[in-house]
C-alpha cells in the first residue's frame, strides 16, 4: 500500500470576494467612465471571480490627479508620521495574510503553499522594511533632506500580484510621493483589497490610488503629463516600448524585465541541495519569475548523475488544486501564457532539444502544464535564449568555468543567476564575472526587502530593495 | 540499477567486495568518505522544513499512524529498568490499544542486554521483535572485546536485533577505518542471527558532511539499519539529519543495489512529528521503505500520542492520557 | 469621587524575564517632585547587579543570532503596548518628572514614537555602517557590524521615561542585551517599562531593569569583567570618570555622558557605540595565464 496524501484543500470561506469592484480613486471606490469592465478569472478553474472595472484614459487622469492633490500634504508629513502609516499597513497585512493568500492563489492560479510561506511574508516585511526608512532618508546616502519626486505612475506584473505591488508602494509612499497604480489585467483582485487595507490604516484620500484594466490602461497611466516617476514590472518588449514613451520628458525610470537566469552547477557542488535549488530555480511559480533560473549548466562530468537526479525529484512534483496544501505546481496564469509556453517549448523539440517530463496528470479545467526539462539544447536554441516564463527547463553543459561564464553571460537579459559550488574561491570569481544583478550561490530565488534587486542590460535599470530602492522615488 | 538485495541478504556482502577496494586502506577509505558530495546545511533545513508543511489528514492520517505504530521500537533503556516494566512493556507492544484490538503492534521492543531474555519471553508467540543496544551502549566507551561480549550475551538471549553504537571518538579523530573494522566485527557477531543497527550519534558527529561519512562508513560495514542517535544527549533525531541518512540509503542502493533501513530515535513524541518523517521517506526513497523492515522510530512516549490520535479518528472526540496505557 | 479604596502596586526589579524583589530585602521611598510618597522601590544591591548581568549574557546568543527583522518587529510591538497603557505612564511620569498631564502625555508620546524609530533601525543599520572594501588583490573584502554584548546602562536621572527608552532602545536594537539602571530618584516608569517588556515579545534576560542607588550599583556593573560596554547618561561628570576608569580593566566600550535634549530624534550614535566591525577577506579566483584559473 502506498502512502497517498488525501485532498488538503485551504478553506475558501476566509476571503469574501464581492461580484464586482471599481476603480480606487481618491479613497472611493468609482466605477470606470463609460461603465466598462473586464472578467477576472481563477486560471485552475477558469472560474470567473468577479467583474473589475476597465480603466480609461481619462479615468487615470482623475487618478492621477487626485494623487497629485494628495502629494502636497503626504510629502510634508513628518517622516516619522509617514512611517507609522506604513507600520500599520505592514501589521493589517499580517492580519489578513491568510484571507490575502488564498485570494492571491484563487486569482493567479499559483499554490497556497507559495501565497502562504512565500508571498505574503514578504509583502508584510517589505512594508515593515521601507516603513522604517520614511524617518531615516538623511542616513540614506543621499544627502541631507532628499526629496520625494512626485506621482508615481506604476504598472505592475501578474506573476506576483500583491508582492510586486509591495516593492513599488512601499518604497514610493515611505520618499513621500503619492502612487496610481495599475495592476495585471488578470490578477486585479489582491490590488483592490490592498485598497482597503488602506482604509483600514486610515491612509489619507489620494495618497494610493488603484486602475484596473490593460495594457491600454497601463499606456495612458506612462504616458500621463502629471507623472513625476515611471515604475514598471513585466515583459522586456513593454518596457522598451515605455522607454521610448518616457524619451524627452523629466519622468524618472525604473524598469525591471525579462530574464534567462543561468544556473551554473560546478562538479563540486552539495549535488542534493543543488538539485532543489534548480527546482526551485525553475519551478517555482510555474517557472513565470522573471529571475527563474531557466537555464541549467552542469558541468560535464556529473551531468549524467545530476540530471539523474533531477529527474527523479521532478517525478515526486505534485501538480494540481492550487488550494491544495501539498500542491507544488499550480495552474499557468492566463490561457495566452500557456499558449506562449507551449508554442516555445514545441519550437525546443522541433529545434532538435530532447524533451522530457514526468509522468503527471493535467486537470481538465484551466490551465495547465508538466514540469518539463529540455537536454541536449545549445547556446542557438531558441528555448535557450527567449524566456519562456513557465515551467520549461532547458539543460546545458560546459567544461570549464571559464566556458560556464561565458555561456551564462550570452543573453540579452542579466537579471539572475545561480552558482553551486563547495568551493568559495571560485564562487566569488565566477560571481565577480557574471553580468547579472543578482547571483545567488548555494541557492536560489531567495529574496529579502533588505536586499537590492534589478538587472542588467535588458533586464532594465534601477534596484528595488533594500537602501539602493529609495533612490528610484527621490530627487536625486 | 542492480536487482536490490537487503543488507542481510545472501547477496549482499558479494555486492559490497565490488567497493572492497574503497575499505581497502585507512586512506583509501578517507579519500572515498572526503569525496562524496558536500552537504549544504541550510538547503537540507529548508528542504525539511519544506517537506514538514505536508498536510496529512483523514484516510491519510489514518494510515500514517497506523504505519508509524507498526514502526516503533518500542524503547526503555533506564539504569532503573525492572523484569517486570519490561515485561509491561512487551505487553503494551504486543497490544497497544486495549479497547482497540485493530490497532498495530509495534515493531519491536529495545532494551539492554540484560533484559532481552525477559522480552524475549514476554514476546513469544508474536511478531514483535526483540531489539538489543550493546556495545557499551551509550557511551561506546569500552573495549572491543567487550563489546563483542555484549553483542554475543545479546544475541544468545534472543535478541533478533541489534542497537550497536559507533566510536564516536575515532571518528572524530579521523580514524574511519577503525569505526569500520568495529562494525565489521559486531556485524561478524551477529552473522545471520541478528539484524545489525549502527547508531552513530549524529547529535555528537555535529555536522552534517560527518553524518554523511558515517552513514558510508556503516553501510560500507554492513549494516543493516543506519540509526541516528542514542536518545542520550542533547540533539537526536532531527528531521535534517533523518532526510540525509535517507539520501545515503538511497544512493548507496544505486550504486550497489544494497537496501539499508534507517532508524531516527530520541525526541520524536507526537503524531505530528512521526508523520512528518513518514512523509521524508515517502518522498526521498519512496514507498519501498515504507514499512517497518526498513524504517523505524526508536521511541517511547511516541506511541500514546499515535494511539489518542488514532482514537480521534476513530470517535471523532479527543483522546486523553487516561485513556491510553502507562507502560 | 467614589470612596473605593485603591490597590497599590509592588514595584519590583525585572532580571531575566522574571520580576524579583532586590536580594537584599531592601526598599527605599520614591515620591513626587513635591515630596508624596509614591511607592517603595527595590533598592538593588551589588548581587543584584551580578545576577542581572548573568540573565543578559545568558541572552546575548538568541536576541543578537535573531534576525534584524525579528528584533524590528519585537521593538515594533513595545510600542503597540505602550500605547495601549499610555494613560498609566502618562501619570507616573507626571508624578515623576511633576510635568503637567499635557507635558507628560508628550514625553510619553516621543517615548513610544522612539521604539519605533529604533524598530526600523535594526535591519538598517547594518547597510549604513558595514562596506565592501576594494584591496589591492584577489579578495573579496566586506565589513560588517555586530553587536558589541552586554551593556550596562545608567539611565538619565532627570528623563525618567523618554530618556530611559532613549538609552535602553538603540543599545538592544542592533542585538546587544542590557541591564539598566533607572533614574534614582524616578525609578516607578522604568520599573512599569519591565511589565511592558514582558509582554511584548522581547525575550527574558534581553533587558534587565535594576532601580536603586546608582552609587552604589554603578560600580559593580563598571568593573564587571561579563560586561561588555557602559552608557555613563545617567552620571555625573566626576563620577563618570571614576566609572571609566574602572571600565577600563576590561577595555569596556564607553559612553561618556553628554549633554542630550531627549526630544530631538537621535542620531546613529547610541547604536554605533555598541557595535563591532568585522571584516572578512576570502580569496577570489583570479584569470591567469591560461583565462581561467577559477
Amino acid at each position: 500500500m502506498s502512502f497517498t496524501y488525501a485532498p488538503a484543500p485551504e478553506s475558501r470561506s476566509v476571503v469574501d470576494i464581492a461580484p464586482s469592484y471599481g476603480l480606487f480613486i481618491d479613497g472611493e471606490f468609482t466605477e470606470a467612465t463609460g461603465g466598462k469592465v473586464f472578467k477576472t478569472v481563477s486560471p485552475s478553474s477558469e472560474e470567473v471571480l468577479s467583474e473589475v472595472a476597465h480603466g480609461s484614459a481619462e479615468d487615470v487622469d482623475r487618478a492621477v490627479k487626485a494623487a497629485r492633490k494628495a502629494f502636497e500634504k503626504w510629502s510634508a508629513l513628518p517622516g516619522s508620521e509617514r512611517a507609522k502609516y506604513l507600520f500599520r499597513i505592514a501589521r493589517i497585512i499580517q492580519e489578513r495574510s491568510r484571507e490575502l493568500a488564498v485570494l492571491e492563489t484563487l486569482d493567479n492560479g499559483k499554490p497556497i503553499k507559495e501565497t502562504r510561506d512565500a508571498d505574503l511574508p514578504l509583502v508584510a516585511a517589505h512594508f515593515f522594511y521601507y516603513a522604517g526608512w520614511a524617518d531615516k532618508l538623511d542616513h540614506a546616502g543621499y544627502g541631507a533632506n532628499p526629496r520625494p519626486l512626485g506621482v508615481a505612475g506604476q504598472v505592475i506584473p501578474w506573476n506576483f500580484p500583491l508582492l510586486m505591488l509591495a516593492w513599488k508602494i512601499a518604497p514610493a509612499l515611505a520618499t513621500g510621493n503619492t502612487v496610481v497604480l495599475k495592476p495585471a489585467e488578470t490578477t486585479p483582485l489582491s490590488a483592490l483589497f490592498f485598497a482597503d487595507i488602506c482604509r483600514q490604516a486610515g491612509l489619507p484620500k489620494g495618497v494610493v490610488n488603484i486602475v484596473t484594466g490593460d495594457g491600454t490602461t497601463g499606456a495612458a497611466l506612462v504616458a500621463h503629463e502629471g507623472v513625476n516617476k515611471v515604475a514598471f514590472t513585466g515583459s522586456t518588449a513593454v518596457g522598451k516600448a515605455i522607454a521610448r514613451t518616457v524619451a524627452g520628458s523629466d519622468k524618472k525610470l525604473t524598469l525591471e524585465l525579462g530574464g534567462k537566469g543561468a544556473n551554473i552547477v560546478f562538479d563540486d557542488a552539495p549535488i542534493d541541495q543543488a538539485v532543489e535549488g534548480i527546482v526551485q530555480g525553475i519551478f517555482f511559480n510555474q517557472g513565470q519569475v522573471c529571475c527563474a533560473g531557466s537555464r541549467l549548466l552542469v558541468q560535464e562530468s556529473i551531468q549524467d548523475e545530476l540530471l539523474d537526479s533531477l529527474k527523479r525529484r521532478l517525478s515526486t512534483l505534485r501538480l494540481g488544486d492550487p488550494l491544495d496544501k501539498n500542491t507544488d505546481i499550480g495552474a499557468i496564469n492566463s490561457a495566452e501564457q500557456l499558449a506562449r509556453i507551449t508554442e516555445l517549448a514545441d519550437s525546443g523539440e522541433a529545434e532538435g532539444a530532447e524533451r522530457w517530463a514526468p509522468a503527471c496528470e493535467l486537470p481538465e479545467a484551466g490551465y495547465w502544464f508538466a514540469p518539463t526539462l529540455f537536454t541536449n539544447v545549445t547556446q542557438a536554441h531558441r528555448i535557450a535564449r527567449e524566456e519562456i516564463f513557465g515551467p520549461v527547463l532547458s539543460v546545458l553543459s560546459f567544461r570549464t568555468p571559464a566556458e560556464a561564464v561565458a555561456k551564462a553571460n550570452n543573453s540579452q537579459y542579466g537579471l539572475s543567476a545561480g552558482i553551486w559550488t563547495e568551493k568559495g574561491s571560485r564562487m566569488l570569481a565566477v560571481a565577480s564575472k557574471l553580468r547579472a544583478g543578482v547571483v545567488w550561490a548555494n541557492t536560489f530565488n531567495k529574496f529579502d526587502p533588505t536586499s537590492p534587486f534589478g538587472g542588467f542590460k535588458e533586464s532594465g535599470f534601477g534596484r528595488e530593495g533594500g537602501r539602493h530602492g529609495l533612490e528610484a522615488y527621490l530627487d536625486v | 540499477m542492480p536487482t536490490t538485495v537487503p543488507a542481510h541478504g545472501n547477496d549482499a556482502a558479494g555486492r559490497l567486495t565490488e567497493l572492497a577496494d574503497v575499505t581497502a586502506s585507512d586512506s583509501a577509505l578517507r579519500r572515498f568518505l572526503h569525496g562524496l558530495p558536500g552537504v549544504d546545511a541550510v538547503g537540507l533545513e529548508a528542504r525539511a522544513a519544506s517537506l514538514g508543511t505536508r498536510s496529512i489528514k483523514t484516510t491519510a492520517k489514518a494510515y500514517a499512524i497506523d504505519l508509524a505504530i507498526s514502526m516503533i521500537d518500542l524503547t526503555t533503556l533506564e539504569g532503573a529498568d525492572t523484569p517486570g516494566k519490561v515485561r509491561a512493556l512487551a505487553a503494551k507492544a504486543v497490544n497497544p490499544d486495549p479497547t482497540d484490538r485493530t490497532s498495530p503492534r509495534t515493531a519491536a521492543v529495545c532494551v539492554y542486554p540484560d533484559m532481552v531474555a525477559t522480552a524475549k519471553a514476554a514476546l513469544t508467540g508474536t511478531d514483535v521483535k526483540v531489539a538489543s543496544v550493546a556495545t557499551a551502549f551509550p557511551a561506546g566507551r569500552a573495549a572491543l572485546p567487550v563489546k563483542l561480549a555484549d553483542t554475543r550475551d545479546a544475541i544468545a538471549a534472543g535478541a533478533d536485533e541489534i542497537d550497536m553504537v559507533i566510536d564516536r571518538g575515532a571518528f572524530l579523530a579521523g580514524r574511519y577505518m577503525d569505526v569500520f573494522e568495529e562494525i565489521r566485527a559486531v556485524k561478524a557477531e551477529c552473522g545471520d542471527k541478528a539484524r545489525l543497527k549502527v547508531i552513530f550519534e549524529t547529535g555528537e558527529l555535529s555536522t552534517y558532511d560527518n553524518i554523511r561519512r558515517a552513514s558510508w562508513i556503516g553501510m560500507l560495514a554492513g549494516a543493516d539499519f543506519i540509526k541516528t542517535s542514542t536518545g542520550k544527549v542533547a540533539v537526536n533525531a532531527t528531521p535534517s539529519n533523518t532526510l540525509l541518512m535517507l539520501e545515503a540509503v538511497r544512493d548507496f542502493r544505486a550504486l550497489t543495489g544494497v537496501q539499508v533501513g534507517v532508524k531516527p530515535a530520541g525526541g520524536i513524541r507526537t503524531t505530528k512529528d512521526a508523520i512528518k518523517f513518514l512523509v521524508l521517506v515517502n518522498e526521498t526513497v519512496g514507498e519501498e521503505w515504507l514499512d517497518n523492515h526498513w524504517f523505524r522510530f526508536g521511541a517511547s512516549s511516541l506511541l500514546n500520542d499515535l494511539l489518542m490520535q488514532r482514537q480521534k479518528l476513530s470517535t471523532g472526540r479527543y483522546s486523553g492520557p487516561d485513556y491510553v496505557t502507562v507502560d | 469621587m467614589s470612596d473605593r479604596l485603591s490597590v497599590f502596586k509592588t514595584y519590583k526589579l525585572f532580571v531575566g524575564g522574571k520580576f524579583p524583589r532586590s536580594e537584599s530585602g531592601r526598599v527605599y521611598e520614591v515620591t513626587d517632585s513635591k515630596g508624596n510618597w509614591l511607592a517603595n522601590a527595590p533598592q538593588s544591591s551589588r548581587k543584584d547587579a551580578r545576577d542581572a548581568v548573568v540573565a543578559a549574557r545568558k541572552a546575548v546568543g538568541g536576541w543578537s543570532g535573531a534576525t534584524a527583522y525579528n528584533r524590528g518587529q519585537v521593538l515594533y510591538r513595545v510600542a503597540e503596548m505602550l500605547e495601549g497603557r499610555r494613560d498609566q505612564f502618562v501619570a507616573e511620569v507626571a508624578d515623576a518628572e511633576g510635568l503637567s498631564k499635557s507635558k507628560a502625555a508628550a514625553q510619553v508620546d516621543a517615548a513610544i514614537d522612539r521604539w519605533v524609530w529604533y524598530a526600523g533601525w535594526t535591519d538598517k543599520i547594518g547597510q549604513i555602517t558595514g562596506s565592501t572594501n576594494p584591496v589591492a588583490g584577489p579578495f573579496f573584502n566586506v565589513s560588517s557590524t555586530e553587536p558589541t554584548g552586554v551593556v550596562a546602562v545608567l539611565a538619565p536621572q532627570e528623563s525618567s521615561f523618554l530618556g530611559l527608552v532613549s538609552v535602553i532602545a538603540p543599545a538592544i536594537a542592533t542585538g546587544n542585551t542590557v541591564v539598566v539602571v533607572a533614574s534614582e530618584k524616578a525609578p516607578l516608569p522604568a520599573l512599569s517599562l519591565g511589565e511592558v517588556l514582558a509582554t511584548s515579545d522581547v525575550p527574558g534576560g534581553v533587558v534587565n531593569v535594576l532601580s536603586g542607588r546608582t552609587a552604589e550599583i554603578a560600580p559593580t556593573l563598571a568593573s564587571h569583567q561579563d560586561v561588555n560596554a557602559i552608557d555613563l547618561a545617567g552620571a555625573e561628570a566626576d563620577f563618570a570618570k571614576e566609572l571609566e576608569i574602572a571600565a577600563a580593566d576590561n577595555l569596556k566600550r564607553v559612553l561618556r555622558p553628554q549633554g542630550v535634549d531627549w526630544a530631538v530624534t537621535p542620531g546613529t550614535e547610541r547604536m554605533t557605540a555598541f557595535l563591532e566591525t568585522r571584516t572578512v577577506w576570502h580569496p577570489t579566483g583570479s584569470l591567469g595565464a591560461g583565462g581561467s584559473s577559477y
